[in-house]
This record gives C-alpha cells, sequence and structure tokens, in this order.
C-alpha cells in the first residue's frame, strides 16, 4: 500500500486492522534470541540445586573442566568478585523490610530448588550440557520452609540466620474503627479463605541471553528476551559494575512474557559476567525446565476475606488478609505484587469502611514476581467468590446482589475506601449486557430444569464484575508506594525526507501488537497511510529512553506520548507552513496531514512537502532547526480503571467430577479502542490463562519443596481443545485520565476470568450443598465435594449457612 | 532437554535393524515414530549408546484383512490406522482408539509398534489390542514367533519384547460383536488419567489404561458379563483386584472410582453400538 497525505486522511484508529507483526511471526521469520547468529558465541549450562535448601559445601570441577569442548566453569565463589551489587529488587514496600542478599550464584547456601550454583561454558549446548552433569557439588541438605503458613509461622528457617521468614508487613487500615463498627453491627457476616496457587507464566519462548563484547572498546550488547531492556541496562550497569552507557541491551522478539520476562535474571548478570571474563560472547537458552524452575512463578497467596453486611445485602465493610510466598529471594518487583492488589478487594462495590493487610514471607521455592494481573487477579478473585457466597447466604440472586452494591455511573470520578480515584466507570451497563448476551435468565431456567431432573450434568453459572487499577502509573503514587523507579513513558516521532515516519517508542512490545496500534495512532495524526510509519523499538541504542512494557500501561502511557510528540511535530510544521504560505500560524487549519489557510483552503501545504522542505532547509524560519521531529515524554496523571462482566457457563459431570466449559461471555470496558481486533485477541489470551488457573494449571511442590510439574506435560497449559468460542461485548466509557481516552486491556481478561469459573462451578452444585472449592479446579476435587456435600442433610446446611458462614476449601 | 551423547544408525530392513540390535542389545533402543523414546532421552531418563533408525524400513506400514484377522505393520502411524478402511469396517475400536491418542501431530509420527513395545500403561493402543485379543509378531535372531498380547505386557514400561527383538505386526480379531472406548483426561492431548477399551459378546474383553504398572484386563467385569450381568453391575466390579497409580492428576482411590463409571459407559456404548 502506498498512499499519499491527502489519502491517508481517512482514519485507522478504531478499525480492526490487521496485525502488521504477525506475518514475520506465522511464518517463522521473526528472530528471537536463539535465532541470532552470533559467531565464536560460547555457551552456557547453569547447574542448579537439586534440593530446596541446603548447605552448599564444596564444588569441584575438574571433571566439568576435563570435557571436550568445555572453555571454563566457575563456582558461585569463582565469581563472587564480578558482582557490584546484589541483584536488584526495586520495590523496597516498607523501611524495614527483610531482603537476603541474592546473588546470580549461589555460594555457602542454596535457597530453592534450581538456584544455580556453578556454570559451565563450552563450545556447544551439548558440551556444556554434559559438562554440567558432572559437575560435582557437595551439599548439607538443611530444613525448608516450604508450605507458606508453616514458614510464615518460622516453622523452619528459609535463610540460615535471618530472624524470621517474614520479609514485611504492610497495611492499609484508614479508619480501623469504622471496619470494626460495621462488623459489629452486621446483620450477616462472610468470612473465607482462598489460596492462590502458585502458576507458571509458560511463556511459549523461554528465556534467552546472548551477551557479546567488544573487548576492545569496553561497550558490551545484551540481547535478552526480555520486557524490560531499559530497565535492564539500567539494572545491569549497577550490578555488574558495568558504565550504564557502554550496555546496549536489544530484546528481539520476544515470543510473550506475562510479567515473567519483567526482571532482572542471574542469567542474563552470568553471560554478561562470562564474557566479560572470557572476552567472548555467551549466550545461554532456557529450557522448559528450567523455566518452570528458574523463571520466577506467580500468584502464591493464602487470602482471608471477610464482608459485613446489611439484611438486603449491602456491604459495610471488607476486611482482607493476605498471606504472600515471596519464594526464596525478593526479585525486581516481588514485594510489591501484593499492594498491586491492595487497594481493589472491595472491587467493584461502593464499599464505606475497608481494611487490607499483606505479609510477606519467605519460602524455599522459586521467587515469585509478577505475573498477568500482579495481585489484582487474587483481589478480584477473593471478593467475587465472597460476593457470590453472600448472594448465597442470602438467598439472593448474584447478578442482583452486585446491581445492589455497585458504584453507580454517576458516582465518577469516584474516591474509593482504599484512596485511589476511579477514573470513569458504568459498572451496570457492563453487567447489563453481558447477562444479555450469556441469556443469563435462560440459564437460569435450564438450570433450575436440570436440578429438577437430577441429572448428572449440571449446569452453573458464574458471575466476576471487575475493575482494575493499571497504565503503571503517576510517578508521585509510585514514590508513595516506596517503588524505586517512575511511571512514565518516552516516544519520538520524526518525519523523514519521503514523507515517510518513524516513531520510536520506550516500551517493548512482546506479542502485544504495538508496532501496529502504535502506527495506526501516529498515521490517523499526520495523515498518513499505517504502512508509512515504521515503529522502532526494544534496542536502547535507538531508543534510549523509556520504562517499557508491563502493566497494561503501553498505551495509555507510551501512546499519550506517543500523540503527544506527534502533536509537537504538527506543531513545529505549523511554523514551517504558515512561513511558506505567508500567513500567521493561528491563521492556518490542520486536517491529516494537511494545513490550509483559514477561509481559503485552496492554499495549503502537505506535511510530506513541510517534511522535505525540513530536510533540505533551504528556506525555513529564522532560527528553525532542520528537522520535522518531536519527543515528548509523558507521566501519567492517575491510573487508568478498566472495568466489565464476565460470564461463565459450565456443565459439571456429578459422576466424574469433569468441570466443561461450555460458555464464556466476556464485556470490557477499557474506554477508546484504537484496534478492536488487537483489544479481542488480548481478552482472548487473558480469558485463556485466566480459566487456566481456576481449572488446570499449579506450580505443585512436594512436602521437600520439590517442583512436581517441570514439564508441559505436568503443568496443565490448556489448549484451543479446551477452551470454546468466547462471546465478546464491549462497552466504551472514555478514560478522563488520557488524551486518548484509552484504558488497559492487556491483564483484564486474566483479572476477571478465574473467579468466573469457579463461581460456575460453585453455583452448578451449590443444590447439593457445595459451598466451596479449591483452584485448580481438578475432577477429583470436584468429586471429593459433590461426595462430601452428599453426605449431608441439605436443608440443614442452608441453615448452618445463614448463622455463620465459614468456607475453608478442601484439600490443599 | 539435550539428550546424552548417542550413535545414530539408520536401518534399511528388518534383518539390518535386527543386525545392529544384536550388536550391544542392552544399549541399543529402536526408534520408530519417537514419541515416546525422544523425550525420555531428552530428559536423560534414557541414554541409549545407539539408537536405530527404523522408520524408513519399507514394507511396515499397513493395515491388511487377512481373513479371520486384520494385520497391521508395525510401523503404521497412528493417523494411517484411524483412516484405514479395512481398519474402521473389521476393527472399529482399534480405528477410533488410533484416533484419540495425543494431538494431530503426534498421531502423524506416532506408530502402532512403537507404542506397544514402549509398554506404557497410560497409552491407549495396548488397550485396544489387549481388549480385541491380538496376537504379537516379533522378530528375533531365533526368527519369527508370535506372542498373544495377554502374555506381551509385563511390567511398567517392559514387555515381552528381548532386547534384540523386533516388534514387525500386529492382529487382531475380525467381527467383535460391540465395542466402547472411553477416555477420561483434563486436556485433549493428554494420556488417560484412566482409560477403557470394552468388546462385548460371547467373549468380553474389557483392558483398562493407567489402572496400574502394566496395560490390564478387568477381569472381575469380564466375569459378571459372561455370567450375564448388566454393564452397570459389572462396572461395579471394575477396580477389583487392581492397585492404580496415585499422581498429580488423580489419587489412587479417584481412579478407583472414576474407573466403574467409565467402565459402565464403555459398556453401554458398546451394547448400544455406539462406540
Amino acid at each position: 500500500m502506498s498512499a499519499t497525505a491527502t489519502e491517508g486522511a481517512t482514519r485507522v484508529v478504531g478499525t480492526r486492522m490487521l496485525r502488521r507483526e504477525d506475518p514475520a511471526l506465522l511464518s517463522g521469520e521473526a528472530r528471537f534470541v536463539h535465532d541470532l547468529v552470533v559467531p565464536g558465541a560460547l555457551h552456557m549450562a547453569v547447574v542448579r540445586s537439586p534440593f530446596a535448601h541446603a548447605r552448599v559445601t564444596g564444588v569441584d570441577l575438574g571433571a566439568a573442566r576435563a570435557m571436550p569442548g568445555v572453555v571454563a566453569a566457575f563456582s558461585g565463589a569463582d565469581l563472587a568478585g564480578e558482582w557490584a551489587a546484589p541483584m536488584p529488587c526495586a520495590w523496597p514496600v516498607t523501611a524495614d523490610m527483610q531482603s537476603p542478599a541474592h546473588y546470580p550464584l549461589a555460594v555457602d547456601e542454596a535457597c530453592y530448588v534450581g538456584d544455580g550454583v556453578a556454570v559451565v561454558v563450552a563450545t556447544s549446548p551439548a558440551a556444556a550440557a554434559d559438562a554440567a552433569a558432572v559437575v560435582d557439588v557437595a551439599y548439607e541438605e538443611l530444613p525448608a520452609a516450604v508450605d507458606l503458613e508453616a514458614a510464615a509461622s518460622d516453622a523452619a528457617a528459609a535463610h540460615l540466620g535471618a530472624p524470621t521468614n517474614r520479609a514485611y508487613t504492610w497495611e492499609l487500615d484508614p479508619d480501623p474503627s469504622a471496619v470494626a463498627a460495621a462488623f459489629a453491627g452486621a446483620a450477616v457476616t462472610v468470612s473465607e479463605r482462598y489460596v492462590q496457587q502458585r502458576l507458571v507464566p509458560a511463556a511459549m519462548e523461554p528465556r534467552g541471553v546472548c551477551v557479546v563484547p567488544q573487548p576492545f572498546g569496553g561497550e558490551v550488547t545484551v540481547y535478552s528476551a526480555t520486557q524490560i531492556p531499559h530497565i535492564l541496562r539500567t539494572m545491569l550497569g549497577m550490578t555488574a559494575g558495568v558504565p550504564e552507557e557502554r550496555i546496549r541491551v536489544v530484546a528481539p522478539s520476544v515470543g510473550g512474557g506475562f510479567g515473567s520476562k519483567l526482571d532482572v535474571y542471574a542469567e542474563e548478570l552470568l553471560c554478561l559476567a562470562l564474557a566479560r571474563r572470557l572476552r567472548r560472547p555467551v549466550r545461554w537458552t532456557e529450557e522448559r525446565t528450567e523455566a518452570a524452575q528458574a523463571t520466577i512463578q506467580g500468584r502464591g497467596q493464602i487470602q482471608e476475606i471477610e464482608l459485613a453486611a446489611t439484611a438486603d445485602g449491602r456491604i459495610q465493610a471488607v476486611r482482607a488478609r493476605i498471606v504472600a510466598d515471596m519464594g526464596a529471594y525478593l526479585q525486581l518487583v516481588t514485594p510489591g505484587v501484593p499492594l498491586l492488589g491492595a487497594f481493589l478487594y472491595h472491587g467493584v462495590y461502593d464499599v464505606p469502611a475497608y481494611s487490607f493487610s499483606c505479609v510477606g514471607v519467605f519460602t524455599n521455592k522459586t521467587p515469585t514476581d509478577a505475573y498477568r494481573g500482579a495481585g489484582r487477579p487474587e483481589a478480584t478473585y477473593a471478593i467475587e467468590r465472597a460476593v457470590d457466597t453472600l448472594a448465597r447466604t442470602l438467598g439472593q440472586d448474584p447478578a442482583e446482589i452486585r446491581r445492589r452494591n455497585f458504584i453507580g455511573a454517576d458516582q465518577f470520578p469516584y474516591a474509593s475506601v482504599a484512596g485511589l480515584t476511579f477514573d470513569s466507570g458504568n459498572y451496570e451497563g457492563a453487567l447489563d449486557v453481558a447477562l444479555g448476551l450469556a441469556d443469563y435468565s435462560g440459564l437460569r431456567e435450564e438450570q433450575g430444569r436440570r436440578r429438577r431432573t437430577g441429572t448428572r450434568m449440571q449446569l452453573g453459572v458464574g458471575l466476576s464484575c471487575y475493575v482494575e487499577m493499571c497504565g503503571l502509573a503517576p510517578s508521585r503514587v509510585l514514590a508513595s508506594l516506596n517503588y524505586v523507579a517512575g511511571g512514565w513513558e518516552a516516544a519520538t516521532v520524526r518525519m523523514l525526507p519521503t514523507g515517510k515516519v518513524q516513531v520510536v517508542t520506550g516500551s517493548s512490545p512482546h506479542g502485544q501488537g504495538h508496532e501496529t496500534s502504535w502506527s495506526m495512532l501516529v498515521a490517523d495524526k499526520l495523515g498518513v497511510a499505517p504502512d508509512d510509519v515504521d515503529v522502532l523499538h526494544s534496542d536502547t541504542a535507538i531508543s534510549p529512553f523509556g520504562l517499557d512494557t508491563y502493566g497494561s500501561r503501553s498505551l495509555s502511557v507510551g501512546g499519550t506520548a506517543i500523540v503527544m510528540a506527534a502533536d509537537r511535530v504538527i506543531e513545529k510544521a505549523r511554523l514551517l507552513a504558515a512561513h511558506q504560505l505567508e500567513v500567521a500560524p493561528e491563521d492556518l487549519e490542520y486536517e491529516g496531514g494537511r494545513f490550509s489557510v483559514r477561509g481559503s483552503a485552496s492554499r495549503a501545504a502537505e506535511l510530506g512537502a513541510l517534511a522535505f522542505a525540513a530536510f533540505v532547509a533551504h528556506d525555513l524560519p529564522e532560527g528553525m532547526e532542520p528537522n520535522l521531529e518531536g519527543s515528548a515524554t509523558y507521566d501519567p496523571v492517575n491510573f487508568t480503571f478498566p472495568f466489565g462482566t464476565h460470564v461463565a457457563v459450565v456443565e459439571v459431570d456429578t459422576e466424574t467430577g469433569r468441570v466443561e466449559l461450555s460458555r464464556y461471555v466476556a464485556v470490557d470496558d477499557c474506554g477508546n479502542q484504537v484496534n478492536p481486533l488487537i483489544v479481542d485477541g488480548q481478552v482472548h489470551g487473558g480469558i485463556a490463562q485466566g480459566v487456566a488457573q481456576a481449572l488446570w494449571e499449579e506450580a505443585a511442590y512436594d512436602e521437600a519443596g520439590n517442583l512436581l510439574t517441570t514439564s508441559l506435560a505436568d503443568y496443565l497449559v490448556p489448549a484451543a481443545s479446551e477452551l470454546p468460542s468466547f462471546t465478546l461485548g464491549r462497552t466504551v466509557t472514555p478514560s478522563p485520565s488520557n488524551p486518548l481516552g484509552a484504558k488497559g486491556i492487556g491483564e483484564a481478561g486474566t483479572i476477571a476470568s478465574t473467579p468466573a469459573v469457579v463461581n460456575a462451578v460453585v453455583d452448578a452444585l451449590a443444590h447439593l450443598g457445595v459451598t466451596s472449592m479449591e483452584m485448580p479446579v481438578t475432577p477429583e476435587r470436584v468429586w471429593r465435594a459433590v461426595r462430601g456435600a452428599a453426605g449431608q442433610s441439605q436443608v440443614e446446611q442452608s441453615q448452618i449457612e445463614q448463622s455463620q458462614i465459614s468456607t475453608t476449601g478442601g484439600g490443599a | 532437554m539435550i539428550p546424552a551423547s548417542f550413535e545414530y544408525r539408520r536401518a534399511g530392513s528388518v534383518d539390518e535393524a535386527l543386525a545392529l540390535l544384536r550388536q550391544d542389545p542392552d544399549g541399543t533402543k529402536l526408534l520408530a515414530g519417537g514419541h515416546s523414546l525422544l523425550p525420555l532421552m531428552k530428559l536423560r531418563l534414557a541414554t541409549p549408546g545407539v539408537l536405530v533408525d527404523v522408520g524408513r524400513i519399507g514394507g511396515l506400514s499397513y493395515v491388511r484383512d487377512a481373513g479371520d484377522h486384520v494385520a497391521i505393520g508395525a510401523l503404521t502411524r497412528h493417523r494411517d490406522l484411524e483412516t484405514s478402511d479395512v481398519a474402521r469396517s473389521e476393527v472399529p475400536l482399534l480405528a477410533h482408539v488410533a484416533g484419540q491418542v495425543g494431538d494431530p501431530q503426534v498421531r502423524h509420527r506416532g506408530t502402532i509398534g512403537g507404542s506397544l513395545a514402549h509398554g506404557d500403561p497410560a497409552s491407549d493402543l495396548p488397550a485396544a489390542v489387549l481388549a480385541l485379543g491380538g496376537t504379537l509378531v516379533v522378530q528375533g535372531p531365533g526368527g519369527t514367533r508370535e506372542v498373544p498380547v495377554d502374555g506381551f505386557f509385563l511390567g511398567f514400561l517392559e514387555t515381552a519384547l528381548g532386547p534384540d527383538e523386533m516388534l514387525t505386526e500386529i492382529r487382531v480379531r475380525k467381527g467383535a460383536a460391540g465395542w466402547g472406548f472411553q477416555k477420561f483426561n483434563r486436556r485433549a492431548q493428554d494420556w488417560a488419567i484412566v482409560g477403557v477399551a470394552a468388546v462385548v459378546g460371547s467373549d468380553p474383553r474389557v483392558a483398562l489404561v493407567n489402572m496400574g504398572s502394566t496395560t490390564v484386563r478387568a477381569r472381575g467385569v469380564e466375569e459378571a458379563l459372561a455370567a450375564g450381568a448388566s454393564p452397570a453391575d459389572a462396572a461395579a466390579r471394575a477396580a477389583e483386584g487392581l492397585d492404580p497409580p496415585s499422581d498429580l492428576n488423580a489419587s489412587t482411590e479417584y481412579r478407583q472410582h472414576l474407573v466403574t463409571v467409565l467402565v459402565r459407559r464403555a459398556l453401554e456404548g458398546a451394547t448400544t453400538g455406539r462406540g
């Protein structure tokens, strides 16, 4: 496609343009770190602890060094001098937070299965693997802190010599007396306990690193499958002691991250240190087992949530107490993950009293960190499950009780009890659309029929109404939460001499389609075709400043920076056009790449021609620099607060316990949409990932701290065959917080879907007396719940529920 | 995920494969579709010194009507078995089960001989052949011998095949009266948590997947059926005498429950002719 500026006046924002990224990805042309051809590169293999907790009493590298192809082998002690600082944790949530020093290789003490204790560098991956297998490490096994609650009570020390396993206690308790009064005066209370199992992020592309040193200049290029090339550059500089300006970080095609590549990892530092030491390129590609053991995991919380409500179901207070599993070490934002949910345990409901506290606890397991949704799926799960229990307790319809408690559309901007300002919303509107798409009343009729006939296939309907805070973030808000960096994003928009456009963004896509979306934004601004807009990213030599991609921030923050930069190009071009047309700048109208003189439309200047004029610089206004380029750095004024309602319909085989997700309706509101097709894709993937937590996935450990789910045969990532076609709907409530009116959508599906599915399963079995269900909802768990409930008198059960609802799950 | 070093040899004929095997029977493995062996090697749970690739031996991929039985070449891929007209009309249970193995990629590579020789109690095809009362044709240094399937599966990943032998053909009876197959798993492409292959009629045979260290027959069910019990009554005896494993997907107790449900469903499907 080639289009002139005037043809480009057709608006593309809001259309379902196909993603420009996909042909390369689908044809195998895209190049990931592992695909890079680097002559002379050496291959690293990491020797990892097979024990959850052990003293390392000796590392014998002799046999490994004698293996064919081996260039070098090092223990943790050998490399101790390479580090200027321990690996970074950027979110010390409290002043007294405990954080054991974490180095790329353990020296004296290994603290989880997978903790690196030695490295081998060889001329091929196979030679490195063979040599790693013969490294002889002497361990003295230590008691391990595996179970989260046992660890919280310091049954065993996760780190030798640490006074406690508790990393921190963080509280949000704005008015304790109001909460106490609400519970004291409540007609009904609900008290629930939920386990957020650990999850393996399981990005399709595992991690990979390739570090290429230039020994004679001191510069080093780090290729990494990362979400955060900019943050990584700074952190590598601080940790490895390399001057930051000598480090170039490149994230080539990156095959998914979901937060797991929002980190600074041991292997990145090891490849850097080894390349520096050996003066040769050093590379490493993660194996799937390593991805399970040594890439961060998500979730890992035990939640207690209490609701105080009136007799007609109006929620008067929410109290949440969380124990969060940090794993063995604090990675980049590990301690902050629960805080991203801390403000949202009252969900979409207008609740007057609120209390939250979280204890972060070390265990001898793989470190946790941000995983798609990061804190918000946990919060949404807790409130949405608890509201269903409240509805059952009161004999109310789950949709009606939600309607009764919603923050009203007329209450925005809404000052929440937890201290946030929700930007915009219409929660009841989204609920209505979702119930209509699902044929909610028809489903309830069908459910009634099946209950009456007692058929073995029972039907359940689960709702989840969510709001989340994303678009990380106003820098001053991050400061108030003790996060050590800001939340701005940077962009440059530049016209090339031929009228084509380059966009440089600080966002770093790894599947989101930024190239497509950013080109659409700029195409509309500058009146060019999207294909005429090149988007450059993910290379610190090209895009020196940015804060990268996570937290559903790239459009609302990065996209805003881009349109601001484009506006600066237009404003500069206006001066040049005014000069050429010999009118005052304010006499020009701008539309679709064309300046025309107000009242004399034929006198006009095209942006493309102005770009050439700026390039040749033959006739510029006095003092104008010869370029058409604008840069902007945008720091948002608020988070954005996408919301919606999801409806899950399940059929449960009461004989086998099998749960079939038969229908799924998602109505999301992410404000204005740049590309609804990309929004659909984000919602699809998010739902799949959230349903996976509900039904299939769990990073399961044995009592000794061994991860049992180290392959994709054991760790059950669903495929398309496990999921129904999703019915998507949307409402549009623009955000007032950014000029795009956009809200994040990257995490919403994951946030909403997990409680919808579990609520549906409990709903299918509620008439049998089932009130709780642990995740993942395995057939066996369902079978046991049905069998357990069948042993009780259902009438008595519902009477017990009226007086005291205290559901603790079976299992876990 | 990098296997230990091994020597790769490609056999052009059964005789050549047997000759290569004979050089170091215990250190050599035959490679057909590779879908069971290669993952074990990548995890270094299997470290054969020599891999003899039999995948390109001609003439071992066929499904033939041989009178009273159907003969299937050991290198017949699941997809070819699934779509074979002979299999679909004469041994529909086997064709159906071949279509339930793994996912399409697996079915286009995996072979029936490889699946049987691997002896994994969680695999589907061994149960189908066991239910059908098949005979396995084995070639070795002493020539060809026939092994009834009832004596083939000896232990976990252990069969009656000698280390110097190769499975070349599978024979199954024609003309079963009715059949049923049930596979219960959490994801479509996974191994069965429990599976059931049932053949009813004058000589009912019911074989179970993942209910012990080998593919096993549900003898109690068969006895009950022979005595004229209803599917539900017969199925109640499905776990009799069995000690199924306990793993992340299912406890022993749950498998014992599940097998009774699945056997009943398989028998009900078989008697109504719906498969």
